[in-house]
């Protein structure tokens, strides 16, 4: 059904329609007010079966799930940031098992500095954990992946987090289809675990094992995160069928036919970059940009199929691996091993900075012109930053370095 | 309520007598032929492992209890590593290893699924080592308590973290010694006045039922595991678990320095409902501490090179107050 709702709504109610059994969750800005809304449709009935559990901390959530899933039920979660850092350990065993568990990601930056606005530095510090992750580019397509992702994870016996960008997408007031009850149901078979906690058929789950099998088991991980490749398309397709909607899939290519330069994004931010395209191809530029919805698997050939013929690629990062650069750039750079081309990284957006279009412009005109560097800070404040490292150089001692840039901002105003 | 069978006798030195001497009805669940067996022989167990036979009889006698349908959660430590070495494993019942702190929140989660497929009639089961339980995992097993889950946690309480070679733990009673408290300066061992008690801290949160159990009585044990099962909500049992291995004892004394933790009153043995001690297993022999110390490599120290007459005092002090506390002496007891 059509209607004006927020972001967060949205993904819940379709989450609901998931019919999920046990729903585990601690509030984190800004993934609140999906799980609010959860406990609303669970206590009104709306929801049943369903237990919504209120738990002392995003690891006990996950661990809940862990039960959950593998006595049976399917579970879901959502959390942001520390609260998903608060998890790790738990995520781990989650895909380690084999645990079709799904999770809504709100993305946030990870402090300190506390910051609780939007970047991927929290569920891209995840990107080894087994966990299939899914990027949602606007609402429509947050809400659409969950069916999608559940789908998924029980096909594949694999957990799968759901990645929206958090306020710029979870705080939103969009028009949105919002999936109904029967289409999921079309959609959505009940979930049938591959290895079940029952008294009439005991297994022991979650065995010790030594170097002689583990090589193999992270393997065979491996190996089914291969086939969530085949299996993420042909789920889309499924989806278009029942539902009539594009969503989801490995990649979303805009007018990247002919294109010399490339921007490669990933979630909300891609629609900005979309209406950059458009008005430098009306100035007859030739310039793409690409989006990539699964990061885990991460779609080497696809992505080597999309940019081989472009001269250069620009990455836009959400996240920055300190001390190196860009995380989704180093991928991108294993999708074109062997094949010569620029490649840049510009981290943009972090802990909520706006990514204007008119950033963008620049950026993408310096990068057609040959002028971007390797590593680029999109909008960084260089006076601010020269300033700290040449105190720095001076006391040759650590310090609060946050402290002294949050004064001179303030002594800037 | 009354902890265990009224026993009539009273077994000195030797665990031969049992079964034999009772009526049927006080008969233990493990002499019963047709019992669960939960945990089958051919784990990984050090010889005389007070844990692996604590989990044996308390998992045969939830399955008893729960008619065989149980399912059983399991926190990593020597009980986990020991029975799962892939790819055996010595459960006969569905069991789950997930982390090391996080046992009481995987259970929640096994029976939060059960409570949504309306199955009443399985039960949960988690269970943990002292680690796992008063330290990493106490805020997972606080939350389980708080929301009153409809699970049996059971503490194997060792005293120290075993698996990964006998490190102190939020249990390790005083002065005991350990690989990360050792043996030297002033004051050897673990320092005093740092104990946690999860027994009293799970009572403060009201659960329906709460007892402590040692392998010593195994029959008290069974009857508390039963007692446990016929409640609905969370309860909490605590149990000594003696460690041959960690504690530097006979592997075939394991049995008798329980019933000393027991009889000196180092280790209380009580049950309590919604937060009140409801009762007691009354000390019938009283030893002094010293008894209980010396077999005990852990604490050595304490005789050799001197005898450190003060730390033992000390630890006396402890098992008195534990004694009025908890109301520990039986009329006839003889000091
Ligand atoms: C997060 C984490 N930290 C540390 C460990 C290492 N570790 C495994 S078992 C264990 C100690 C277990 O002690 P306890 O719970 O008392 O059980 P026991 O082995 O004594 O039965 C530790 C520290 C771990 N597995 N996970
Ligand atoms: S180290 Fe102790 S607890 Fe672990 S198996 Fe050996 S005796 Fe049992």
């Amino acid at each position: 059904m059509l209607k004006q709702t927020e972001g967060s709504r949205a993904v819940a109610e379709t989450v609901a329609y998931c019919r999920p059994e046990v729903i585990a969750a601690y509030p984190i800005s800004p993934q609140t007010h999906i799980v609010e809304e959860l406990s609303r449709l669970v206590k009104s009935g709306a929801l049943k079966p369903c237990e919504y559990v209120n738990v002392e901390s995003e690891f006990a959530a996950m661990s809940m799930c862990i039960g959950a899933s593998a006595a049976g039920a399917r579970a879901y979660t959502a959390t942001a940031s520390q609260g998903l850092l608060y998890m790790v350990e738990a995520l781990y065993n989650a895909s380690g098992l084999g645990l079709p568990i799904v999770m809504t990601v709100a993305n946030r930056a990870i402090g300190a500095p506390i910051n609780i606005w939007n970047d991927h530095s929290d569920s891209m510090s995840q990107r080894d954990s087994g966990w299939i992750q899914l990027y949602a580019r606007d609402n429509q397509e947050a809400a659409d992946l969950h069916p999608q992702a559940f789908k998924l994870a029980e096909e594949l016996s694999l957990p799968v987090m759901v990645c929206m960008d958090g306020f710029v997408l979870t705080h939103a007031w969009e028009r949105i289809e919002v999936p109904e009850q029967a289409q999921v149901d079309a959609f959505l078979p009940p979930y049938e675990p591959r290895q079940v906690l029952d008294p009439n058929e005991p297994v022991s789950i979650g065995a010790m094992v030594g170097p002689e099998a583990f090589t193999e088991v992270r393997y065979l991980a491996h190996a089914k995160q291969m086939q969530a490749l085949d299996a993420i398309p042909r789920i889309a397709g499924e989806f278009r069928q029942v539902f009539g909607r594009d969503s989801g899939g490995l990649l979303h290519p805009y007018r990247c036919e002919f294109a010399d330069t490339i921007v490669v994004a990933l979630g909300s931010v891609f629609g900005t970059v979309c209406d950059v395209v458009d008005e430098m191809r009306d100035r007859g530029v030739r310039i793409g940009a690409l989006a990539i919805t699964s990061f885990r698997p991460f779609p080497l050939d696809a992505v080597r199929t999309v940019l081989g013929g472009a001269r250069q690629v620009v990455v836009l990062e959400r996240a920055l691996a300190v001390g190196v650069g860009g995380i989704v750039s180093a991928n991108v750079r294993t999708a074109l091993s062997g094949i010569h081309l620029d490649g840049h990284t510009v981290i943009a957006g972090l802990g909520g900075r706006p990514i204007t279009k008119e950033s963008l412009h620049r950026l993408f005109d310096d990068a057609v012109a040959g002028r971007l560097e390797q590593l680029t800070f999109l909008d960084l404040n260089t006076e601010l930053v020269e300033r700290e490292l040449a105190r720095m150089a001076q006391t040759r001692r650590s310090g609060p370095s946050a402290e002294n840039i949050l004064r001179d901002v303030g002594s800037n105003r | 309520m009354s902890a265990a069978p009224q026993v009539r006798f009273y077994q000195v030195g030797s665990f031969a007598a049992g079964n034999r001497l009772l009526g049927p009805e006080l008969q233990s669940d493990q002499a019963d032929p047709a019992r669960a067996n939960a945990l089958t022989c051919g784990h990984r167990a050090c010889q005389g492992c007070g844990e692996a036979l604590g989990a044996r009889y308390i998992l045969d006698a939830a399955q008893r209890a729960a008619g065989g349908k149980v399912i059983a959660v399991n926190a990593t430590g020597c009980l986990e590593v020991f029975s799962t070495p892939y790819p055996e494993t010595s459960w006969q019942l569905p069991w789950l290893h997930s982390l090391f702190g996080n046992a009481p929140a995987v259970a929640a989660g096994v029976a939060a699924a059960l409570r949504a497929k309306g199955r009443t009639d399985i039960r949960v089961v988690g269970q943990g080592g002292d680690g796992g339980t008063v330290d990493i995992g106490l805020g997972c097993l606080s939350g389980m308590f708080e929301r009153n889950d409809d699970i049996l946690y059971v503490c194997y309480d060792n005293e120290a973290y075993m698996n990964t070679g006998v490190q102190r733990s939020g249990a390790t009673p005083p002065a005991a010694r350990t690989a990360t408290t050792q043996a030297v300066g002033e004051e050897p061992g673990a320092p005093f006045g740092q104990g946690k008690n999860l027994p009293l801290i799970a009572m403060a949160h009201e659960i329906p039922y709460v007892a402590t159990a040692t392998v010593a009585g195994l029959r008290d044990l069974e009857a508390k595991v039963h007692r446990a099962m016929g409640i609905r909500g969370a309860r909490y049992l605590h149990v000594l678990v003696p460690c041959p291995l960690g504690w530097g004892t006979a592997s075939h004394d394991t049995v008798r320095i329980a019933r000393l933790a027991e009889q000196t009153g180092l280790f209380p043995v009580f049950e309590a409902v919604d937060g009140e001690v409801t009762d007691v297993t009354p000390i019938r022999r009283r030893v002094p501490v010293e008894e209980y110390l010396r077999p005990q490599k852990r604490y050595a120290h304490l005789f050799k090179p001197e005898v450190r007459a003060d730390v033992i005092a000390h630890l006396q002090r402890t098992a008195d107050r534990n004694i009025a506390r908890f109301g520990l002496l039986a009329e006839e007891a003889v000091p």
